[in-house]
């Protein structure tokens, strides 16, 4: 790459208080893009990515301060810039698209008159703003460009709030725009839809751009170059084919090398299922959300239900767990059918079947210790007291490789995120169940966390015989975990049966979608896919 | 003037005093307790420190006082002299006993008001949060219709039906301030109940008690120990509108607002004796929300959050 250079960033120090301490965040990091350029930042959550995102717009979150080094921008220095004139840049010169569009955008206004905000600051008339505004929905290839402007947020879907972030973001024909996980927290099918309109946008405006994220197949689609970041420090920097065909430093081998992780495949189930799901039909209100729902899960097995968001695959879990009671049909544990309503369970059936899930934050109590998080399941239905508890406490969390004696008084606060997940799995362990059903565990982890969690979710699995309900949409987890698989869509079943069956051509059309819109390493993928596609 | 100069001293002396406390907290609590101590703000350990004080002198108020509660010890409207320290009253009672009494009457009532106000209106705020349906929409409107009627008017008619002795009128207070807790422990109940570690309590077949006492309450616990500050001083004034109007703490008993009230027209005569009760409920308003306000710090994670 040839060009002008837009912003150069020289031995960035950045700090963040703790207590009356600072600790570095950022060490001496280089940077450099030119006009037109896009580099992809990779790293673990921690890694100091978004702060170096942020850094480039010469901000620093509360809390944090640049101690050292230096930050052009087009010939500005960021770090002597009166407020003013940064602010004059940011949103006109420089934009950033965060990683959560719902809790960016302002609920109460339309999507079109947020669009206008910094336009009609910089000077340009509203009207034309908004004729631009369609313009941009057009080519980000949102349905009906003209009306969707007049919806509120919470009126259109994650993917689409999404990509009218991102065309926000190009209002004033920024230079260099900042993305922070854009697609993150999107389903596979409609990551493609944002990944491919952010590449032609960003293409189309010669736009410069840095594309934060942790996931490499996703980067190697966006990125001329990509930049790996470890604890604050630059692990290396590459352009994206040679750093994809020839990575040098370990860590980012490591990276590579996480996609990996695959079980050996288990002989088909022998004897009767451990829990069946009949003909189940549920809804909230009036309408229904699962229709004719049935399926198996076998001891020792892992079951992935597969689906985009709103397919039902929660629900599912909800029916089974006896939250929400279905309108017909029957969930049956060892033959036994289960009352509908949790309530009416006997302790003991609560106990076959725990859960563990999504956002660890949410589902550990933020003011027990992992003491209490932990044994109170063991207390409660194994009826272990004092020393007896407190022992089965610490095997847990040695179960779970952590080590007791460190970990055992701790709060969740004072847990990684991949570390509280590993509690979650503790405390769903203590109740020594049947069954466990896993609502998206990983997908809110790093990959390398990821990976992590899948190896002791697999080994717990061999050592004690536990079935899984494995809830996901992410198909590269199925692919490594599963032994039966079930796809969902719209509140039914697609497509069901053992993995190596469903992942096997020929497809059921909406499974074959699924399994496409799986992001690959090849730089190529996003332009060839498309290609087929159309 | 006086009162300016004599403000400007009071505040240079606690600075140094609250400082020299918390050191000397840091170096007599046990260990766990010591960095607590060690962190906490001035104004805390001004805060502790006062309290602590008001503590102590309700608990020893027979041994401090110079004279008994009651007894007339000299004429009407002494002014300060080295027996009385702080004059005599209308009835020739001293100033500074009854003032020293009336921390244990004024400060005892209102905090035992507000501790029952706070665990009636908790208990049952969490609760309606925690059922739902028919309890909670009972309870709720239940509340609605108390809180209809003015407080004041309500405890006058409460307090006249069932007379005026101490315990009527902790419970009657309790009851009216009850109303307003539960409502606030409802609405931050209502958004812990929807967290998923409730979901997997109640899933785990967890009872309503367990689920208020160790997975809710913890969590509810700042906002209502906010609550529970700044309830304090309107249960204290609450108290003294009540003196006033003559149903409150009834007569000869030592009362920090009948005695503001019984003593008011030596202001205007210049002299400050009735602003001492009155001041005395101000330091320890002043004071309790300065603890308030550290708990609130310690217990909203703030400092976790930088970084």
């Amino acid at each position: 790459m040839t060009g002008e250079v837009l912003l150069e960033i020289r031995d960035l120090h950045i700090e963040g208080r703790a207590g009356d301490d600072w600790l570095p965040i950022i060490e001496g990091v280089d940077l450099t893009l030119r006009k037109g350029e896009v580099l992809g930042l990779i790293g673990e959550s921690g890694a100091g990515k978004s702060t170096l995102g942020l850094a480039a717009m010469g901000f620093a979150r509360d809390g944090c301060r640049i101690s050292r080094g230096e930050i052009r921008f087009d010939g500005i220095d960021l770090r002597k810039a009166p407020e003013t004139q940064k602010r004059r840049l940011r949103g006109q010169r420089i934009a950033y698209v965060a990683q959560s569009a719902a809790a960016s955008f302002n609920p109460a206004h339309k999507l079109i008159d947020q669009y206008c905000e910094v336009p009609v600051l910089k000077g340009i008339a509203r009207k034309t703003a908004a004729a631009e505004a369609v313009t941009l929905y057009r080519k980000m290839q949102l349905p009906a460009p003209e009306e969707i402007g007049f919806r509120y947020p919470h009126q259109v879907s994650g993917g689409q709030l999404q990509r009218a972030m991102t065309a926000m973001a190009m209002a004033c024909h920024p230079d260099l725009i900042i993305f922070d996980e854009p697609t993150t927290a999107l389903d596979v099918t409609t990551q493609i839809e944002v990944l491919a309109a952010i590449r032609d946008i960003v293409r189309d405006y010669d736009t410069a751009a840095i594309y934060i994220t942790h996931d490499l197949a996703v980067v190697a689609q966006m990125a001329d170059r990509i930049k790996i970041l470890l604890r604050g420090c630059e692990v290396e920097e590459a352009d994206t084919r040679s750093m994809l065909a020839a990575p040098r430093a370990d860590y980012t081998k490591s990276l590579w090398a996480v996609r990996s992780f695959a079980r050996p495949e288990t002989p088909a189930p022998a004897g009767p299922p451990l829990l069946s799901v009949q003909g189940v039909t549920a809804g909230y209100g009036k309408a229904d959300i699962l229709h004719d729902v049935s399926f198996d899960i076998h001891p020792g097995r892992t079951l992935a239900v597969v689906g985009e968001s709103g397919s039902g695959k929660s629900t599912v879990a909800r029916v089974i767990t006896g939250l929400l009671p279905p309108r017909a049909g029957a969930v049956l544990l060892e033959g036994q059918a289960l009352p509908p309503d949790y309530r009416a369970r006997t302790r003991d059936q609560l106990r076959q079947c725990q859960m563990i899930y999504q956002m660890a934050d949410t589902a550990l109590n933020p003011k027990l210790r992992l003491r209490e998080l932990i044994g109170r399941p063991a207390q409660m239905y194994l009826g272990l007291q004092g020393r007896k508890l407190r022992e089965r406490v610490r095997e847990l969390l040695d179960l779970i490789e952590l080590e007791p004696d460190s970990f055992i008084d701790r709060l969740p606060s004072e847990l990684s995120g991949g570390q509280k997940q590993r509690i979650g799995i503790a405390r769903a362990l203590a109740a020594e169940p049947k069954l466990i059903i896993c609502d998206e565990v990983t997908s809110a982890l790093d990959q390398i966390v990821q990976e992590g969690i899948l190896r002791l979710l697999d080994r717990l699995q061999r050592e004690l015989g536990l079935a899984y309900m494995f809830i996901t949409h992410d198909l590269a987890t199925v692919r490594a975990i599963a032994d039966d698989v079930v796809v969902m869509q719209h509140g039914r079943i697609v497509e069901q049966g053992p993995k190596p069956r469903v992942f096997a051509p020929p497809h059921e059309p909406y499974t074959e979608l699924l399994l496409s819109s799986v992001p690959q390493m090849d730089p190529d993928w996003l332009t060839n896919l498309l290609k087929a596609r159309a | 003037m006086g009162v300016l100069i004599f403000l400007v001293l009071f505040i240079a002396a606690s600075i140094p005093l609250s400082w020299s406390f918390r050191a000397g907290l840091a170096r007599v609590l046990p260990r766990h307790m010591k960095s607590a101590a060690r962190d906490m703000p001035l104004t805390a350990a001004f805060g502790i420190m006062v309290i602590a004080v008001y503590i102590l002198v309700a608990i020893f108020a027979p041994l401090l006082a110079p004279f008994p509660e009651r007894a007339v010890v000299g004429t009407q409207f002494q002014p300060w002299d080295s027996t009385h320290l702080l004059g005599t009253d209308r009835l020739g009672r001293d100033m500074l006993s009854r003032l020293i009494y009336g921390a244990r009457n004024t400060v005892g009532i209102a905090f035992a008001t507000t501790a029952l106000a706070f665990l009636v209106g908790s208990l049952l705020g969490i609760l309606a949060a925690l059922r739902g349906g028919w309890l909670d929409q009972g309870l709720s409107r239940f509340v609605d219709a108390l809180m209809a009627i003015p407080s004041l008017i309500f405890a006058l008619l409460l307090l006249t039906i069932f007379g005026t002795s101490v315990l009527t009128l902790i419970l009657v207070i309790a009851a009216v301030d009850a109303t307003r807790v539960y409502r606030i422990a409802r609405s931050v109940g209502e958004g812990i109940v929807v967290m998923d570690y409730i979901e997997a309590a109640r899933l785990r077949g967890e009872g309503n008690w367990y689920l208020i006492r160790r997975e809710i309450l913890p969590n509810a616990l700042a906002p209502l120990v906010a609550e529970f500050g700044l309830r304090f001083c309107f249960v204290f004034l609450t108290i003294s509108s009540l003196s006033f109007l003559g149903l409150g703490i009834q007569p000869p008993t030592a009362d920090w607002g009948s005695m503001v009230r019984d003593n008011a027209t030596l202001i205007t005569f210049g002299n400050v004796t009735p602003l001492l009760p009155a001041g005395a409920i101000a330091l320890l308003t002043v004071a309790v929300n300065f603890v308030v306000d550290w708990q609130l710090y310690r217990a909203s994670g703030l400092k976790e959050q930088v970084g």
